[in-house]
């Protein structure tokens, strides 16, 4: 399949720096620098800074953009302040998932719609189709970029660039201001790592200084840039959905574990029939398990229970760089999806045991 | 990238290092790089007789497996048990701490399918 591939404002940056670039969501990405586990470790236990411009970013603008907002996502977004940001999840009309996102309220009327690189024209156009009201609709999304800054040294570093008080951002907040030099970037305490720190949203024009400045103020807290593999294991580790993996269009949210973003305070695309799934009840749920023997789960391999029944499929797999072992997530019918459950993951066929874990399988 | 010049290599990213009748094997510099951090190195194939291409174990790395192919028929005498314990090896030391498995041939004719140094370089663009 021949694709275009958009370009990210700083890729010859990376490249530079010695980065492994792959194709992603139609983008030429680092996945890494040196190595996966030695990248998660730093965001762990240091900083480190990933280049994830490929995200896509939409302003919603107008009087009637808070509705069309409450129309298509399943969070509530007026319980959003200017300045908050809230994790939500766009519902289709068949019980699946169009796309999971950030909220962003920037404006009593304005607001920044952060969503998967791979669905931007998928939401573009689903946004759109709801689009009654004419709320005004801008694509950033080849105009920003966005550099996620994560680990317990990040706010550290990045208070080194700026005269906004980071320590008073709390988690889900943002703040627009001066950083490096650079006006009016989004600096959101928000990450897809659980290490902590911050994600900037900046134009492109802004990027490259903006990028640069990170990497030498953090040189004495050896910060390092980071790839999408390490982004991954970070987020798996934490139980954090991908969407493409552990949810999609066919995924309704209430399996996903996404009920506590699915509110029915209001209506939205396709309540009334994830309110009857809910109140029926869900046969199979979204789980994080632990290999207890020796393996890896992958995305596509099968999961047993103890009488060697079929009872689900994992949806993301990989080993954890910090437990040091095999981690995942997959649905399993709900009679294995309590914590505890013993069940076993069909590798290379071999049935190998796993336990079923609350997620994060990482404390802090 | 190091490929030695004195070995063997095949297709599917294994060097090889025939002393009399056994062959040494590993996989090489390019394909550790390729499949990052390796975690588990699974060889099951020991006192098994194999034809050339056939599975005789797999490597699981962070992010991906990959399965690993006779480079020749023969049976397998040993496997580096050392991978056990230290299966990054295959990442630091790919042609001497890091090697997977002898081989005692079985149809040495095999042997002249293999690539030199020099047509590994190619098949993997590092000329």
């Amino acid at each position: 399949m021949e694709t275009e591939l958009t370009s990210i404002a700083l890729e010859a940056k990376h490249q530079e720096l010695g980065a492994k670039m792959v194709p992603f969501a139609g983008y030429l990405m680092p996945l890494q620098y040196t190595s996966v586990v030695q990248e998660h470790k730093t965001v762990r236990e240091g900083v480190g800074i990933f280049d994830v411009s490929h995200m896509g970013e939409f302003i919603l603008r107008g009087p009637k953009a808070l509705d069309l907002i409450q129309k298509i996502s399943s969070n509530d977004a007026t319980k959003l302040n200017i300045g908050s940001a809230q994790y939500s999840c766009m519902p289709n009309d068949k019980g699946g998932v169009v796309d999971d996102l950030i909220i962003y309220k920037l404006d009593d009327q304005e607001y920044l719609l952060v969503v998967n690189a791979s669905n931007i024209d998928k939401d573009w156009n689903w946004i759109k189709s709801h689009n009654t009201d004419n709320v005004e609709m801008i694509d950033r999304s080849n105009e920003m970029s966005l550099f996620a800054v994560q680990g317990p040294l990040a706010s550290q570093v990045l208070q080194k660039l700026t005269k906004v008080t980071l320590a008073d951002i709390p988690y889900y907040t943002f703040v627009m201001g001066e950083i490096a030099g650079i006006q009016d970037v989004i600096i959101s305490a928000t990450g897809y790592t659980g290490a902590g720190g911050f994600e900037l949203y900046v134009p492109n024009s802004g990027a490259e200084q903006l990028w640069d400045a990170i990497l030498e103020t953090g040189k004495e807290d050896n910060i390092q840039p980071i790839g999408l593999g390490a982004r991954d294991t970070l987020r798996l580790e934490m139980g954090f959905c991908l969407y493409g993996n552990d949810i999609d269009d066919t995924t309704s949210p209430l399996e996903a574990g996404l009920g506590w973003i699915t509110k029915f305070t209001k209506p939205f695309i396709n309540s009334e029939a994830l309110q009857k799934q809910k109140a029926e009840g869900i046969t199979k749920r979204l789980v994080g398990f632990e290999m207890i023997e020796k393996g890896i789960p992958r995305a596509g391999y099968t999961i047993y229970n103890e009488n060697d029944e079929l009872i689900g499929k994992v949806t993301s797999g990989s080993q954890s760089p910090i437990l040091e072992k095999g981690i995942g997530l997959g649905y399993v019918t709900v009679s294995h999806a309590k914590a505890d459950s013993t069940i076993f993951i069909e590798i290379r066929n071999k049935r190998i045991k796993a336990v079923v874990k609350k997620t994060p399988f990482i404390k802090k | 990238m190091n490929i030695p010049e004195e070995l063997k290599y095949s297709k599917d990213h294994e060097w090889i290092r025939i002393e009399n009748n056994i062959a040494h094997i590993g996989i090489t510099d390019f394909a550790q790089g390729e499949l990052g951090d390796i975690v588990y190195v699974e060889l099951e194939s020991l006192d098994e007789e194999l034809n050339e291409g056939e599975v005789m174990g797999s490597i699981e790395a962070v992010k991906t497996v990959s399965d690993i192919f006779m480079p020749i028929s023969g049976t397998v005498i040993e496997v580096n048990e050392e991978l056990e314990s230290n299966p990054e090896m295959v990442n630091s030391d790919p042609y001497t701490n890091g090697w997977l498995a002898k081989i005692e041939i079985s149809n040495p004719d095999e042997i002249d399918a293999l690539l030199n140094a020099d047509g590994y370089k190619k098949l993997i663009g590092a000329e």
